[in-house]
Formats: C-alpha cells, sequence, structure tokens
C-alpha cells in the first residue's frame, strides 16, 4: 500500500494518495525513480493533500515538481499539513 | 500505438467530424427564441443559445465572429441554419461557414417576425435533417483528428496520474501525425518558464511568452487580491491544491515530456497544420472548451480531480479522473478511471493507450458521459463591453 507519492528528488513535500490518520507511518514513493522510503503524519493529511517531507521555516520555498510552488507563511514540522494555512504563491 | 482507424464524418473541404450535427444558430441573444422554435420543430437539429452578438466592437467583435463562425464550420456540423436579427450579419455568417462547403442558409427577423421566420427556418432544417441522416460514416485514421486538451476542477491527482496520462496520450496522438491544442493562459502561471522553452523554436516560444505576459498584466490590472478561491478555484483547494504555481505544473503534465508546441493560436484560431499547438485560452472549462471547439477540435479531453462536469453541445468532451472518491461518487460523469496509476497497478503507457480506445470509440459514435447526461455548455469569450 502506498500513501504517499512524491514527484521530484528535491521536493520537500508529498501527496496523500490515500486518507491517512494521525502517527501513521507511511510508505512514499517517487514516481520517476519509484524508489520508496517512510515519513510519518503528526496529522491527519486527507487524500489528494500535502505531508511535510522536512521542517520549513517562514520564507522557505516549497519545491513540488522540483520546482518552486510558493513561500512557506507559518513555520511547518516533518509530518504536518502543507496548505493554504501555511504556504502562499509568490505571484499575484 | 501506431494510428488508428476510426468511422467518422469526411466533409465537402476533406475534414473530419465525429458527430454529424444540422445547427441552428443565433447571430445574437434576440435570435435565441426563434431558433429554440426551429430545434422544437425539427427532431434532431441542435441549437446553441448564447449571450451575444450586440453592438460588439473591435477586437471583441473579431473574437465573437471567429467563434460563432467557427462554431458552424466545426466538421461535427453537417449543416447549419442561421437565424440573426437583421441580415447584414446574418450574411457574414452564412459566407464565413459556407466557405468549408457546407450547406447553409440564413434567415432574418427583420421584416418577417418571429414566426415567419420559424417557419422558413424550419422548413430549411427539415431538408438538412433528413440529408444530413443519410450520410454514412466512413473509415477514417487518427492523423486526421483535431483534439483539444485542458483540465478542471483539478487536484493533486491530476498532476500525479490524469494529466500525465493525456500527456501520454497526446505524445502518441502527435506522433500519429493528428492536430492537438493546449492553452489555459492564465494556468501557466509559476510554470510558464518551461512552456517557453517547449515550442519548437525559439520565436515560437517567445510569441507564448508574450501571450502570457499580457494575460498577466490583464490580472494584475484587474485584480483585488492574491486572486485566493478564484486561481486556485474553492474545488482545488479543497482536492489540495495550494498555489498557482502548483496548479501550473500538474497543468503542463497534459502536453507530455517530449513534443514540442508549432505555433501560437489567438483565442478560437484554428490550427494551420499537425502537431502541437498552443491557444490563448481562459482557464475557465466552458469558455475555453467553446474557443477550442471554435477552432475546429471535434474532441476534447477533460482531466478532472474533483469532478467538473462540463460537456459542449458540438464537440464531445472525454473525461478521466484519477481521484478514487471522484470516481466512485461521481461516476456517471468520468469516461476513463485512471485512479490504479495512483497505487502503481497501472503505468502511465497503460492509461495513455486506454485513453485512446476511448477516444477511438468516441469518434467512432460512442456518446460520452457529458453528451448522455445533456452537458451542453455553449459559451463565448467575451474580452470587454459593448458599445
Amino acid at each position: 500500500m502506498i500513501h504517499f507519492l512524491v514527484h521530484g528528488a528535491k521536493d520537500n513535500v508529498a501527496v496523500a494518495v490515500t486518507d491517512v490518520k494521525k502517527g501513521n507511518a507511511g510508505v512514499c514513493m517517487n514516481i520517476e525513480t519509484r524508489g520508496t522510503f517512510e515519513v510519518t503524519s503528526i496529522m491527519a493529511i486527507p487524500l489528494g493533500h500535502k505531508i511535510a517531507l522536512a521542517d520549513l521555516k517562514v520564507n522557505d520555498t516549497v519545491f513540488k515538481y522540483d520546482n518552486d510552488i510558493g513561500r512557506v507563511v507559518s513555520p511547518i514540522k516533518k509530518g504536518e499539513h502543507v496548505h493554504v494555512h501555511n504556504v502562499k504563491t509568490k505571484r499575484w | 500505438m501506431n494510428t488508428f482507424k476510426f468511422y467518422g464524418y469526411r466533409r465537402e473541404n476533406g475534414r473530419v467530424g465525429v458527430r454529424n450535427h444540422v445547427l441552428i444558430l443565433p447571430l445574437d441573444d434576440i435570435s435565441n427564441a426563434a431558433c429554440e422554435a426551429v430545434a422544437g420543430n425539427i427532431k434532431g437539429t441542435l441549437v446553441v443559445p448564447h449571450a451575444y452578438g450586440r453592438l460588439q466592437f473591435g477586437e471583441d467583435l473579431d473574437l465573437y465572429f471567429r467563434t460563432i463562425i467557427g462554431a458552424g464550420k466545426n466538421p461535427n456540423v453537417a449543416a447549419v441554419v442561421v437565424i440573426g436579427i437583421e441580415p447584414g450579419w446574418t450574411q457574414k455568417l452564412v459566407d464565413g461557414i459556407a466557405e468549408t462547403g457546407k450547406p447553409v442558409s440564413g434567415f432574418a427577423i427583420e421584416r418577417n417576425g418571429d414566426l415567419k421566420t420559424i417557419e422558413m427556418a424550419s422548413r430549411k432544417a427539415m431538408e438538412y435533417v433528413q440529408w444530413a441522416t443519410e450520410l454514412q460514416r466512413t473509415e477514417c485514421t487518427s492523423d486526421e483528428l483535431y483534439v483539444s486538451i485542458k483540465c478542471g476542477e483539478s487536484d493533486t491527482t491530476s498532476g500525479l496520474a490524469s494529466n500525465p496520462t493525456v500527456g501520454n496520450a497526446v505524445t502518441k496522438l502527435v506522433k500519429m501525425g493528428a492536430t492537438v491544442s493546449f492553452g489555459e493562459t492564465s494556468e501557466i502561471t509559476g510554470a510558464e518558464h518551461v512552456v517557453r522553452e517547449r515550442g519548437a523554436t525559439k520565436e515560437i516560444g517567445e510569441g507564448f511568452y508574450r501571450m502570457w505576459n499580457e494575460y498577466n498584466d490583464f490580472i494584475n490590472a484587474n485584480k483585488t487580491d492574491d486572486l485566493s478561491d478564484s486561481q486556485p478555484t474553492k474545488g482545488n483547494i479543497i482536492g489540495g491544491l495550494t498555489t498557482i504555481e502548483e496548479k501550473a505544473f500538474g497543468n503542463i503534465q497534459k502536453i507530455g515530456k517530449e513534443v514540442k508546441y508549432v505555433g501560437v493560436l489567438k483565442p478560437a484560431e484554428a490550427p494551420g497544420g499537425k502537431g502541437l499547438w498552443f491557444m490563448d485560452t481562459s482557464s475557465a472549462a466552458a469558455e475555453a472548451v467553446t474557443l477550442w471547439m471554435a477552432s475546429g477540435a471535434v474532441i476534447h479531453l477533460f482531466p478532472t480531480g474533483q469532478g467538473n462536469v462540463i460537456g459542449n453541445p458540438i464537440t464531445p468532451v472525454i473525461k478521466l479522473s484519477a481521484n478514487p472518491i471522484t470516481c466512485k461518487t461521481m461516476s456517471e460523469h468520468i469516461d476513463l478511471d485512471v485512479s490504479a496509476i495512483l497505487q502503481g497497478e497501472m503505468t502511465l503507457d497503460q492509461a495513455g493507450d486506454a485513453l485512446l480506445k476511448v477516444i477511438q470509440r468516441t469518434a467512432s459514435g460512442r456518446n460520452t458521459a457529458a453528451e448522455a447526461l445533456g452537458h451542453r455548455e455553449f459559451i463565448i469569450t467575451k474580452l470587454y463591453r459593448s458599445a
């Protein structure tokens, strides 16, 4: 069972492909290399939502697809839910 | 996958359609009532009511004519009855559509009134339906298809699986010699540098970049906030997409990893040849699909995450999703379920081939989910206020 998918080697977030409960040690797979590693959710992550793969501080860049997808606006711990409450666009 | 065969309608100008509509086309908003009456009288016709066509001017008027005339010219249309309030622009539509060689007639309401117009137009529509229903599908090949692509109500599963599935199928279609068009100018924001590099030449890439910059300037001039809830939409955010940049990188998975675009098109402009083309469009589903239909696309591929339900009256819209919840709760809207990719139980190559099979069946006549459900969104893009 795969719990999270990650797009690129540089990415610091992964996407839940099933509803993941708090405290779950989930399997995370890189979709290019198909290599897997484990990541533990410290809060519930709904299907389609992102989990932090590293501790992130304010103004850090969030990487997905090996590319910049926005900036951190409040501190994020590894295993936390990453979304509109802690990340914003650098555009508009 | 090699070039595939299907059964389509080869039109007078050699173009291939996959549907055989007799279209009742209003010139303007006030001719909708007469057109709808004709469609009520004559079974087997298709009417496309819309909100515009009066006192438009400049570039907005050019786009309006390109859209309405393009709808009539689309190879999915066998014949057209145009009704307008006055004879001048009614004839302009007739002349534009007649370039294809297909049967087309126009009727003006002034000096006749609705009732006389409806009778005359109904008699012509009946003649066209009886002619068109005798046309036979003939063997055609996939290189004769023009397919457009756009996603909607995307979520993170779109970028992981359903958009890459389209990218896989698009790569194969272009190799077969088909024509494909992508767009959604504002939704490329964050990944515009990647798309700029994918032009077949530097000039073509710069042509895209100019269009993207113009759209971005327009958004910056009119925005009242950071577009939160508009781009990404509320639905995107529920599905886990956080920023426009994230949405953009998901979006561009639809063009695959290899194919370069050979030109850039104005909204509703017909591609000048085969291969992949960029079209300047908004990212609103019904507006964008209508623009591609007007440019001659005969099939549209629509990957969705949260479950956009869009259809188009003239061009069949094929929907695919990789979100297992959407595929389960909204199954009547989904033509192809690729959610198995998320668990590694289906490869992108298998998913791309499955999508090509759905394209082949749809092109030969199988109705899409949106067609069966009666989704006929015909939405004209308007650039600014009328005079």
